[in-house]
């Protein structure tokens, strides 16, 4: 008699793999916009000539004014209100730009500077015309070729950041994310890590200065940020990274500000989330690779026993 | 009282007190089972596999899960998943395996219908197995429940809605199932211990009747060909183990068992390690919100084709189009009208039938995913009538069947 | 015979003592089903009716479910009676102000924001001045009446009592009496 089972096979494995591309690419392919990376370049903002690290310091501490409102810890100015006041001041607490030059594209900062409504992609929420103003002011010059004074500023941040090498996952997301967004899996709240109190009164204390911070946020934003916890699993590497790019493919009139990552920073936002959301995922690599190795081993013995047994039924 | 001799090994003694060398017989060396079968008939032990494979993860989730509305979805996807050593191993295993195992089911289920295995004496074999699909769905269900994430409550709700049987408004009937007005600590928690304890025990028994009701009209072969069991048996035993028709269930049957096992274990532990997004939904991973719906609501795969059939009708068609669906699978013996016990391949009219179905079930289950919008919207309808239409054509086209 | 006929009622008779106990006993695993008093009670929520703004959907919380507070202009109450029922083919006119709750001089749309199909949340529109549900594309009116299926009827309302300016949801005052017994909401 003929033996079927090879035809049987190809039927299953046909139908089972139909199955799952119709309920799995296919349907999220029609559940979901897709939008392709623009691999951080950030086309639509314009470039900056070379800047001067030692002018721009000048113009950072003096005409710029960035101080009244950003710490540089790096360059020891401290942050003139602790995020709590700074938040109901502002809505949200302005980044200590000791990293900025690091984590954020160089066109992107040089935009920001100039026009931080139409860098962040938030002027369907701040139109100047209207006067609904960006809690951050525009950049208006100090009386040279303000296009090179913001290159300038720009040379000086990216002077006093970390190396490209030094660049962790945590600078990255505290910078670039965690103002607005907590991650509880990896203890962080929008104003800091959330320190192991002795007393409950201290604890409650941080308590009450976080709830206060989302308060002022929530206010600022229409809603509170999502903690981004696992969002790793829930939203994936590609959506993350789109989504930063450029919020407003997704959720029109998002108040998700464009975060001007560069590609680095962004890969290193993505490994802070992995660490947070997926933490065994090394182990679960390494651990599938021995697995896959001995099931293999498990099949072959399985055959050999059965070739074996049946040897005398045929 | 029965006369104890001084045992001469241990397995003399528990022979007196357990008669395990007749439990052997009858269980394994002289169980008899056809020998004119496929690899599809190893089904059966794959999902005993599974099975074990679902129970011993879960044992181990059990150990950490918290079912509580404020505490469950962190003591999932964090202490489960980050903090317990291996704690993601268990629950990867759980999550696909609790997939996977609706997979082999319908392979199961659609080749007992091509082979005609519910038929002639076989009928409760179906039934039972019938019942324990729909053990495995409420346990899917209520597993799926215990995350708490977006898709785990809005499940539970757009479920249990479906209790208030559309214009019957049964409100309270949802309120009891629930234990609140909408899903909440005590709908988890009821949940919770259906899917550990009740359910997991109805399967266990339905297992054994599934089991049990195969002793009698043994199970079916390739070619439905009626086995003399006990002559075949006596042949076996007199050592022409080529010529007889039958084999042991162990090692005979047992050893191609496990080698069929072994491959859909690397098959397995592939989806486990590499490919494991289609069992745990993204969606699932933001923690439960009464007040925000996703947007697009979906059940598990294997639920979408029943789903389908609900959802292209007003609210009550659909729901009478669902009940049908779900309890008519069951009937399937009976409305087989045909006194032939062979392969689909042979059988006229029903051939056309079987690949129709499947078809029109893969069919379903794709719409059931996608969003209502057209043309998805008619494809599901159609498919929908198509499901109904081929159930109650079944008894006339295998009434007109020949004898063969 | 005398005998084992005597068993044989006997039989029945300890079958029948069981059934009662079986009987109790699953009237008791009934009750124990049954939602909690605390639970039961939990809902009572008043609303200041004076604080919403015309045309801007606000999503209260009442037992956990959702409750659209939706307070109508002028415009909208001029233009309800275009819409056409989907499920009666007539228009609706007439019909909206029933559905409509009139505090002080303003008329609010009060209803559970659970859709009546399966019970999604659906989304307001205010450009366009009606109900979307994302999970199987029902749409509701500015009153919450159906426009188009699969919903079988309007978004329920839930119970609730005028106080002045302030609503009471989970009592039932004359005024929700009399859309329960016309037909309004269930």
């Amino acid at each position: 008699m003929k033996n079927k089972e090879p035809l049987i096979l190809v039927v299953i494995v046909f139908f089972t793999l139909l199955t799952y591309y119709l309920v799995e690419p296919f349907a999220h392919h029609q559940m979901h916009k897709h939008f392709e990376s623009e691999g951080f370049a950030y086309k639509d903002l314009p470039s900056i000539p070379k800047g001067d690290a030692a002018r721009g310091e000048a113009l950072v501490m003096g005409a710029g004014a960035c101080t009244g409102c950003h710490a540089i810890k790096s360059a020891n100015v401290p942050a003139p209100m602790d995020a709590v006041s700074s938040a109901a001041a502002y809505g949200v607490n302005p980044p200590d730009l000791s990293n900025a030059g690091a984590v954020f594209d160089a066109k992107f900062l040089g935009s920001l500077i100039k026009n931080p409504a139409h860098a962040l992609m938030v002027e369907h929420k701040f139109d100047a015309s209207k006067g609904q103003m960006h809690p951050m002011p525009p950049f208006y010059g100090a009386g040279g070729d303000i296009n090179q004074e913001i290159a300038d500023m720009v040379a000086y941040l990216q002077s006093i950041a970390v190396s490209k090498d030094k660049l962790t996952p945590t600078i990255a997301f505290e910078t670039a994310c965690g103002r607005c967004h907590a991650d509880h899996y990896v203890k962080w709240t929008q104003i800091g890590e959330k320190p192991m109190f002795k007393r409950k009164q201290d604890e409650l204390a941080f308590e009450t200065n976080v709830l206060n911070y989302q308060d002022s946020l929530t206010k600022y934003l229409g809603k509170l940020p999502p903690d981004l916890s696992i969002y790793i699993r829930s939203r994936g590497e590609h959506y993350i990274k789109t989504f930063v790019e450029n919020p407003q493919n997704y959720l029109k009139g998002t108040a998700m500000p464009r975060v001007g990552v560069n590609a680095e920073a962004a890969d290193k936002v993505i490994e802070y989330l992995e660490d947070s959301g997926d933490a065994k995922r090394h182990e679960r690599e390494s651990v599938g690779r021995n697995v896959m190795i001995f099931i293999v081993i498990f099949a072959i013995f399985a055959l050999l026993w059965k070739k074996q047994v049946w040897r005398d039924l045929h | 009282m029965a006369h104890f001799t001084k045992a001469t090994s241990v397995k003399d003694w528990l022979n007196q007190r357990l008669a395990v060398e007749k439990v052997e017989k009858v269980m394994m060396s002289e169980y008899w089972i056809p020998k004119n079968i496929n690899f599809l008939w190893a089904m059966g032990m794959i999902l005993v596999v599974t099975f074990a494979l679902l129970l011993v993860s879960g044992i181990f989730l059990l150990m950490y899960y918290q079912p509580n509305v404020n505490l469950a979805f962190d003591s999932v996807n964090y202490t489960i998943m980050s903090e317990v050593d291996f704690g993601w191993l268990w629950r990867h295993v759980h999550g696909v395996a609790a997939s996977v195992v609706f997979l082999i089911i319908y392979i199961h289920m659609f080749t007992g219908i091509y082979y005609g295995s519910y038929k002639k004496g076989r009928e409760m074999i179906w039934i039972s197995g019938m019942l324990l699909f729909v053990a495995f769905s409420a346990e899917a269900f209520s597993g799926y429940m215990l995350p708490w994430g977006q898709m785990s409550y809005w499940a539970g709700m757009v479920i249990t809605n479906l209790f208030s049987g559309g214009s019957l408004h049964a409100d309270g009937l949802v309120e009891w199932i629930r234990g609140d007005y909408v899903p909440a600590q005590a709908f988890l928690n009821r949940f919770f211990m259906l899917h550990v304890l009740l359910i997991p025990l109805a399967i266990i028994g339905l297992i054994g009747l599934h089991f049990g009701a195969l002793r009698i009209p043994h199970v079916n072969n390739q070619d439905g060909e009626e086995i003399d069991f006990d002559a075949e048996a006596k042949k076996y035993l007199a050592g022409d183990k080529a010529g007889s028709k039958v084999i042991r269930f162990a090692n005979d049957f047992m050893a191609k068992d496990m080698m069929v096992v072994g491959v859909y274990l690397v098959f397995f532990f592939y989806l486990v390690f590499y490919n494991y997004g289609f069992a745990m939904d993204p969606v699932n991973f933001d923690p439960a919100n009464g007040l925000k719906t996703p947007t697009h609501i979906y059940p598990e795969w294997y639920f979408l084709w029943s789903y389908e059939i609900l959802r292209p009708f007003s609210t009550n068609i659909g729901l009478i189009a669902f009940a049908f669906a779900q309890v008519i699978f069951f009937a399937l013996p009976f409305l087989d009208k045909s006194p032939n016990t062979v392969p689909a391949s042979r059988r006229g009219l029903f051939k056309y039938w079987f690949w129709a179905m499947l078809i029109d079930m893969i069919i379903l289950t794709a719409m059931g995913k996608v969003p209502p919008v057209e043309p998805f919207g008619t494809i599901g309808f159609y498919a929908a009538l198509t499901f109904i239409g081929l159930w109650i054509a079944l008894p006339f086209i295998t009434k007109m069947e020949k004898k063969v | 015979m005398k005998n084992s006929s005597r068993r044989g009622f006997m039989g029945k008779a300890f079958g029948a003592v069981a059934g009662v106990g079986a009987v109790g006993a699953l009237y008791a695993m009934k009750k124990t089903w049954d939602p909690l008093p605390s639970v039961k009670a939990a809902g009572f929520t008043t609303l200041d009716m004076s604080a919403y703004k015309e045309n801007e959907l606000v999503v209260e919380k009442w037992r956990g479910k959702p409750i659209f507070v939706l307070k109508q202009s002028q415009e909208m109450l001029d233009t309800e009676n275009k819409n056409i029922s989907q499920i009666t083919g007539k228009t609706t006119a007439g019909m909206d102000k029933k559905r409509l709750i009139k505090i002080g001089d303003a008329h609010y749309l009060v209803c559970i924001g659970l859709c009546t199909h399966l019970g999604c949340i659906p989304g307001y529109r205010p450009e366009t001045k009606d109900f979307l549900c994302a999970c199987h594309g029902g749409m509701y009116d500015d009153t919450a009446m159906v426009k188009k299926s699969p919903p079988p009827r309007g978004l329920d309302i839930p119970p609730f009592k005028i106080d002045g300016m302030k609503l009471v949801l989970g009592e039932e005052g004359p005024e929700y009496k009399k859309m329960k017994e016309t037909g309004i909401t269930l």
